[in-house]
């Protein structure tokens, strides 16, 4: 039993990381419709590029906000490049744009800091908490506590954000209906230059944690291919969702792995969680905390 | 008119009613269709009228109510079985299918009336050929009846308004249906543009003997073609008789002109 | 005064539904098949016949069957490679196993994949656009796990490895770099005659019935959940094909691992650019995009080496890599129906040439 609840809290803690690339996505979502393929290669880019601040010698808050800068960049001219001249068109071709500018972000990444993985040190130990050790007899990093107290930390701020701000108050106009928005005087270019830099923000803060856990590498753009069930079981429009699907998908995909995964040769965490979505999908195409769409003729 | 005859029943709507989530759309509504008749509906905006089609073809499934086609009585309709039975419909906001051509939209009408498999098409030599040659014959049939043949190769897309949605009624002619449901045919049309449309439903109905019912706002077109018309308002049926009946039915008058108080 | 439709009347709608209606298009295909038949394998040394050619023409019919499934029928799919694969280790076995002869083994390994593709096309019955992206995506990752993990599929060769057995057609060996391109190029002629003939028929006007506006096809009759399931069903058994093809005529050993997401993505760019909806432009896209890297590797170098820098292959790699991107960005943006439809303008202008209208 303990340790169903090592392999779960394993799988809880990692999920967190899940949820912190799918909550970008939600936001970009929210706000344009878009469905941000590129939201891993943005991880990735953020955490080379915080990482190539600090091995250039930066202190970690200087590089954390050249990487962010660079990411407020990205942003824009990805609004201003991307989605301004595709404004109005259907979903599926505004998808397919940003499997295109995951390559073009993935290849730029390389060419400015390398493909080689660089480690990211933000001096937090991944090691057992003593206590819980002690007293439970269950192996929980220190380091994996603290990402999700940052996770968790980040969602509030985002969440009142939206809540209370008048940026907040636009982006939902935006989010309901564009031209509705566009009507009573948001600008809209920049509030989807602001969403993109916050997604960015998010971004870069998913890329350091991930990164000090297993390196800044290519493997990070995969982990955006894994907020997709998350997104589906949580609903492509809810911050809590996001964060909900993220742990329901790490969580099942360790318990997978380590109770049904010996009985068919291992190895099924990289498709477990598709299939899962899938039948999810059949019972609730609406995820769990999203809107349920009438279709009206 | 002419000396088409108005037949029997042959569709009896019974006490339907259809809800979306809360909402009610329909409340209890019951009419009937005559064979070969033109029966209107009318109602101010969101009375229901285009649920009321939708749920006659099958497109959406009422909570409550009966549905009797030719004697054959069914709670809801499918849409692929209403198409079967002789079902075509034209659309509100036109739902052509904009990345094909005129001929290509009309064409697809007449699905259900190509058999061939699909390796019979991919070889396309021997039965698949022949079939589309006969079928291209009464769609050109259905181009020249409605004089579009100016535009028959012109992806939809790039038609003005009018002439898509001549092209809709094309496409469900080209169907030819034994009931044609048409859902504000004349919508956002000018004058020259709504007497061809009258001229050529009216041509329909007389020439095939198509059983035609229409949702319509213009009440001078609804009460010249129409034999029959329903009122509905708020999802409520409140009349229901020959347009002059209708007329001057006083609380179809007050949910037009509002009730003096 | 070379191109013109001028004085071809057409008095039966037989001859205005012929695929070429204009004559000039007729000439001009037949000359193009006779080069590709007869010229090319006269002329083509082995590099051009198997490192272009065939690869060419075997990704020409992967990208026709994903085109008939997004662009025809409106589906998207992430998951192109997995059926690619299907076909392979399904061709593999059904020689392996049944000693069968190397056409039918073919066909036999793309039906695998079109039961494989409906089996994962069944949740497009209740979703859409790119919710469906994550059915495609579990095929993609499935397929590639299953055939790695069950040493069943490639005869328990280690990582899964399959190496083509020899090919021989009534006696014939193909085994040279010439036959192989011939066999390539005769299977995907005729599989691109039909997919042709499909799209110009009621299957294909069903399909993009339903891709353009599906309760408006369900309305007319067209059976929503059958003319899906044909489209994924064809597409699959095409990119199945293409999986057989690829294994025997080009890549001769090949494992699970080759037919990755990536290999999907390419596969989607090469529809995007060649042009959505489009079964000319399938092979404008292929060709498009497996001439650029070499073509890239050809310029790239000398180019910067003219300013003194010398680039690594890395650096080339990863500028294809953003070429790639920004070329899909751009053709969505500027022309989103890709190469066919810039053929087509070019026709168009060429017709009313010298005049501008």
């Amino acid at each position: 039993m303990e340790f169903f609840f090592e392999v779960l809290i394993g799988g809880l803690l990692s999920g967190v990381m899940y949820s912190l690339v799918a909550l970008g996505f939600v936001l970009i979502y929210k706000a344009s419709g878009v469905f941000n393929f590129a939201q891993g290669a943005m991880v990735y880019f953020a955490a080379l590029t915080f990482a190539g601040f600090v091995d250039m010698g930066a202190p970690l808050p200087v590089a954390f906000v050249g990487a962010f800068v660079s990411m407020i960049v990205l942003g824009i001219l990805t609004e201003r490049v991307v989605l301004r001249p595709l404004v109005n068109q259907p979903q599926i071709t505004l998808f397919m744009a940003t499997i295109g500018l995951a390559f073009f972000i993935e290849g730029l990444a390389q060419i400015v800091w390398g493909a080689s993985t660089r480690r990211i040190d933000l001096g937090i130990t991944d090691e057992p908490i003593p206590y819980i050790l002690d007293r439970f007899n269950m192996v929980v990093s220190t380091f994996d506590l603290i990402a999700a107290v940052i996770a968790g930390a980040l969602v509030a701020v985002l969440a009142a954000f939206f809540q209370y701000t008048k940026i907040g108050r636009a982006l939902r106009a935006v989010a309901d209906d564009h031209q509705a928005a566009l009507s009573i005087g948001i600008p809209l270019q920049h509030i989807w230059a602001i969403i993109w830099t916050v997604a960015g923000f998010v971004a870069l803060v998913a890329g350091m944690l991930w990164g000090a856990r297993n390196g800044a590498q290519f493997a990070l753009t995969f982990v955006a291919l894994k907020a997709l069930p998350v997104l589906i079981l949580g609903g492509f429009t809810s911050i809590l969702g996001a964060i909900v699907g993220g742990l329901i998908i790490g969580s099942t995909e360790k318990l997978a792995e380590v109770y049904i995964g010996p009985m068919v040769g291992g190895g099924i965490e990289n498709w477990f969680p598709y299939v899962l979505a899938l039948f999810f999908l059949l019972v609730r195409p609406e995820g769990l905390f999203g809107e349920k769409h009438i279709d009206r003729v | 008119m002419s000396a088409r005859k108005i037949g029997e029943v042959i569709l009896d709507l019974q006490n339907i009613s259809l809800r979306f989530g809360g909402v009610k759309a329909l409340t209890d509504i019951s009419f009937n269709v005559r064979e070969h008749e033109v029966r209107a509906i009318i109602g101010p905006n969101g009375a229901g009228k285009s649920s009321m089609l939708n749920v006659i073809n099958g497109v959406y499934h009422p909570q409550e109510g009966t549905i009797i086609f030719r004697g054959e009585k069914r709670h809801e309709m499918e849409a692929n079985a209403a198409a079967k039975a002789g079902f075509a419909r034209t659309f509100q906001n036109i739902a052509l299918f904009k990345g094909m051509s005129v001929l290509d939209n009309l064409m697809t009408g007449r699905n259900l009336k190509l058999k061939t498999n699909f390796l019979q098409q991919a070889i396309w030599w021997g039965p698949a050929r022949r079939e589309e040659l006969e079928n291209r014959q009464k769609v050109e049939e259905v181009i020249d009846f409605l004089e579009i043949e100016h535009i028959r190769k012109t992806p939809v897309g790039r038609l003005p308004y009018g002439l898509q949605k001549r092209v809709e009624l094309g496409r469900a002619l080209a169907a030819e249906p034994q009931i044609l449901l048409l859902d504000e045919p004349m919508a956002g049309m000018n004058v020259e543009e709504k007497q061809d449309m009258c001229r050529f439903i009216l041509d329909v109905n007389d020439q095939f003997g198509t059983t035609i019912v229409l949702i319509e706002h213009d009440m001078g077109v609804v009460m010249d073609i129409s034999d029959r018309v329903v009122v509905l308002d708020y999802g409520k049926k409140i009349g229901d008789g020959t347009p002059d009946e209708v007329k001057n039915n006083p609380e179809v008058i007050s949910a037009y002109l509002g009730t003096q108080h | 005064m070379l191109y013109r439709e001028t004085g071809q009347f057409k008095t039966t709608y037989a001859a205005d539904q012929q695929i070429f209606p204009i004559r000039q298009d007729r000439i001009a295909i037949g000359l193009l098949l006779a080069v590709a038949f007869l010229g090319v394998p006269l002329v083509a040394d082995q590099y051009w016949l198997s490192a272009i050619l065939i690869p060419f023409l075997i990704f020409a019919l992967a990208t026709l069957g994903l085109n008939i499934l997004t662009g025809y029928a409106g589906q998207l799919s992430l998951g192109s490679a997995a059926f690619m694969a299907v076909g392979a280790f399904g061709a593999y076995n059904f020689i392996l196993r049944l000693d069968m002869p190397i056409i039918p083994a073919f066909l036999l390994g793309g039906l695998c994949a079109a039961t494989v593709g409906i089996l994962f096309g069944l949740p497009s019955l209740r979703i859409k656009g790119f919710y469906l992206a994550v059915a495609t995506l579990a095929a993609q990752f499935f397929v590639v796990w299953g055939l790695t993990k069950f040493g069943w599929f490639s005869n328990y060769s280690s990582s899964g490895v399959i190496t083509a057995q020899d090919m021989e057609i009534f006696g014939f060996p193909i085994d040279s770099p010439v036959s192989k391109y011939l066999l390539t190029l005769t299977i995907v002629s005729l599989l691109a005659l039909m997919a042709k003939n499909m799209v110009r028929s009621n299957t294909g006007r069903s399909w993009m019935a339903v891709r353009d506006m599906d309760v408006a096809a369900e309305v007319i009759g067209i059976p929503l959940m059958k003319t899906k399931l044909l489209a994924f069903a064809v597409s699959s058994f095409y990119c199945g094909v293409a999986g057989a093809l690829a294994a025997y005529c080009y890549l001769g050993t090949v494992e699970p691992d080759y037919f990755t997401l990536d290999l999907s993505f390419k596969i989607l760019f090469m529809v995007i650019v060649g042009g959505v909806g489009s079964i000319l432009g399938s092979f404008f896209g292929a060709a498009f995009i497996i001439l650029l890297p070499i073509f890239l590797n050809i310029v790239l170098h000398p180019l910067f080496g003219l300013f003194g820098i010398d680039i690594s292959t890395a650096i080339v790699s990863n500028m294809e890599l953003m070429i790639f991107g920004g070329l899909i960005i751009f053709f969505l943006a500027v022309e989103p129906h890709g190469l066919a439809r810039l053929w087509q303008i070019g026709k168009e202008k060429l017709r009313i040439w010298p005049f501008p209208h």
